[in-house]
């Protein structure tokens, strides 16, 4: 058998002696298949079939009081467009979306440069600087909460002592400084993932290359921006997209810290999808407000898609 | 002669101590800006409640005399234990499901040649991409229909939704770095394909089924959406949902309680995932270079 997998086509080539001799446990056409299917059955049964039951609830008036299954055609489109919430999240989830993943992809470059040089001390500065993202979400964001209170802030006491501010800024209570808030703390959480994917790229960039620069001339500035950022740069793609994607489909950091207000300025499609078809019981409605994630989702998709291609081919 | 010399090596010592400046500076700075909020958390846990409820104390330092008496709360009077001991179940069987069937799938895509094998590599990845939050509705009918709602279990069945695709992707570039001639030398020597895989391969790619459990267990922990979906009933509950919806009675937070609940929980998993963080990250790019 082990001659075989030095060949170019070892199934073919020696289908017949195998059939004879293998047993089932060194076909590996067989064992292929025998592998991989418990994978893709468990994916297929929890993801594939909700999925497909998520569009069919979108068109359906299920409810939580009554699950029956009915179908409406485009009633839930018609309503949840008639209501301005679902513009003003669809609005919201977009800045939410665009404002965090540049500065995630900013701050997470920076940071990578940071984590990848030489200095004393650096596991232990590595252990604080992942700490918001290995915190459970909902945690770090209900201490955020704190930080943010409308008397007690922190935050504010800070800016008062720096003379900044004569009074506090009421970050949660106003529309502008809610969606700062939860831009910011989203930015926080999941910067040091950015870096850490950034970090992969700058390990694998050859270090000979990196001191060619250095040996023509090239300075930090001109190394960074003519050598470290181009040949990482399908890295920082994918960064940008897991923060991306991760910012487009979250609704914990809103939930927890502002409940979409005021008066929904801070409602994502994802939480008022949550609002409507969980604590409001319109499961049909709930259905048909999420599924306006997947058509981005997918655009994202394809770009990961395509980078790895290029990786590929490289 | 001379003097140039000494001029440019003056010249190149100050521009190094600089730049060790720099990178002190910096690290120093990217640690505060992280963990400042977690320092706020700790000192606060600990502080009394005239303390904390006045807006002109800082909030760096005690005031008044620390306290213990609110993390004791948290402990003695609070279901914090058990959302602990839930979050450990949980993780714990999630880790279990989730290796039992990526190891497998990985094997098959990194090794087993089938002409599928990347465009199923790359679609399992995309799964990775369907969010919590288009599938928390149908879910929860699914977890009704099998009478798990307000279980465990209902996290134990769909949260390796989540954790299989990136362990599958993680664990392909582990395999792919086990040279081939290991497996062959194993097969001459009178193993099967399966049992070279299961005694030889599987003791090599340890350091990345480490780094797939870290990984894993630091999402499964992290869930929030199906968690607060599924189970609504304060004994089930993990720490990420029981701890901001039974720490608050109606408008009152627990607040010192709250963050050293914070802590309590982060501490232990970022220790953890730094441990590793360098398998992850080789990890990630042999993953995303080789597939």
């Amino acid at each position: 058998m082990t001659h075989a997998r030095s060949g170019p086509k070892p199934a073919v080539a020696t289908a017949e002696g195998r059939r004879v001799k293998a047993g089932l446990a060194d076909r590996d056409g067989f064992l292929a298949w025998v592998m991989l299917l418990p994978s893709v059955v468990y994916i297929v049964a929890l993801v594939g079939i909700p999925f497909l039951l998520a569009i069919a609830f979108a068109f359906s008036d299920v409810t939580t009081g009554d699950p029956s299954f009915d179908f409406v055609g485009f009633r839930n489109f018609d309503e949840i467009f008639a209501d301005g919430v679902f513009w003003r999240a669809l609005r919201n989830t977009l800045v939410f979306t665009l404002v965090s993943m540049v500065l995630i992809v900013l701050f997470g470059k920076i940071l990578a440069n940071i984590l990848v040089a030489d200095f004393r001390g650096k596991w232990f500065v590595r252990f604080l600087v992942l700490l918001p993202w290995t915190t459970p979400v909902a945690l770090s964001t209900i201490s955020w909460l704190w930080f943010l209170d409308s008397i007690y802030s922190p935050v504010d006491w800070v800016l008062r002592h720096l003379g900044l501010i004569d009074a506090n800024i009421v970050w949660l209570g106003q529309p502008g400084t809610a969606m700062g808030s939860v831009i910011a703390v989203q930015t926080w959480r999941l910067t040091p993932l950015a870096a850490v994917i950034v970090m992969a790229g700058l390990v694998a960039i050859p270090r000979d290359i990196d001191e060619a620069a250095r040996i023509d001339g090239a300075g930090f500035w001109r190394r960074m921006f003519e050598v470290t950022v181009p040949l990482t740069l399908p890295v920082i793609a994918v960064a940008g997209l897991f923060g991306a994607i991760m910012t487009f489909t979250d609704m914990t950091v809103p939930y927890v810290l502002t409940r979409g207000g005021p008066t929904h300025s801070t409602d994502v499609l994802a939480s008022w999808a949550y609002f409507r078809g969980i604590e409001g019981g319109d499961v049909g409605q709930g259905a048909a407000i999420a599924l306006f994630l997947f058509p981005l989702l997918l655009a994202g998709a394809i770009a990961i898609l395509r980078t790895v291609r290029r990786w590929e081919a490289q | 002669m001379t003097t140039d010399v000494v001029a440019l090596r003056r010249k190149y010592a100050r521009r190094h101590v600089a730049a060790r400046c720099g990178v002190y500076g910096a690290a120093i700075l990217a640690a505060l800006v992280c963990a400042l909020p977690f320092l706020w958390s700790v000192v606060s846990a600990f502080k009394q409640n005239q303390d904390l409820y006045n807006p002109e104390s800082n909030p760096f330092f005690f005031n008044k005399p620390a306290t213990p008496d609110h993390v004791t709360f948290l402990f003695t009077d609070t279901p914090f234990l058990t959302f602990v001991v839930n979050t450990l179940i949980v993780g714990a069987a999630v880790v279990l499901v989730t290796l039992v069937l990526a190891l497998p799938a990985a094997y098959s895509l990194a090794r087993l040649d089938r002409p599928w094998g990347t465009p199923m590599g790359i679609a399992i990845f995309m799964v990775y991409l369907v969010p919590p939050s288009l599938l928390f509705l149908s879910l929860t009918r699914v977890v009704v229909a099998l009478h798990l709602e307000d279980s465990l279990w209902s996290m134990i069945v769909v949260y390796p939704t989540i954790t299989i695709p990136v362990s599958v992707w993680l664990l392909i570039g582990f395999l792919k770095a086990v040279p081939k001639d290991v497996e062959e030398q194993a097969m001459v020597d009178g193993y099967s394909r399966l049992g070279a895989f299961l005694r030889i391969v599987l003791p090599l790619v340890f350091p990345g089924i480490v780094a797939v459990v870290v990984f894993s267990f630091t999402l499964t922990s992290s869930e929030f959406v199906y968690a607060l979906a599924f189970v609504s009933a304060s004994p089930e509950m993990v720490v990420s949902t029981g701890v901001p919806t039974q720490l608050v009675r109606g408008d009152v937070f627990f607040w010192q309680s709250l963050q050293a609940s914070t802590v309590i929980t982060a501490v232990p998993i970022a220790f953890l995932f730094n441990l590793f963080l360098d398998r992850f990250v080789t990890g990630f790019t042999m993953g995303a270079v080789k597939t």
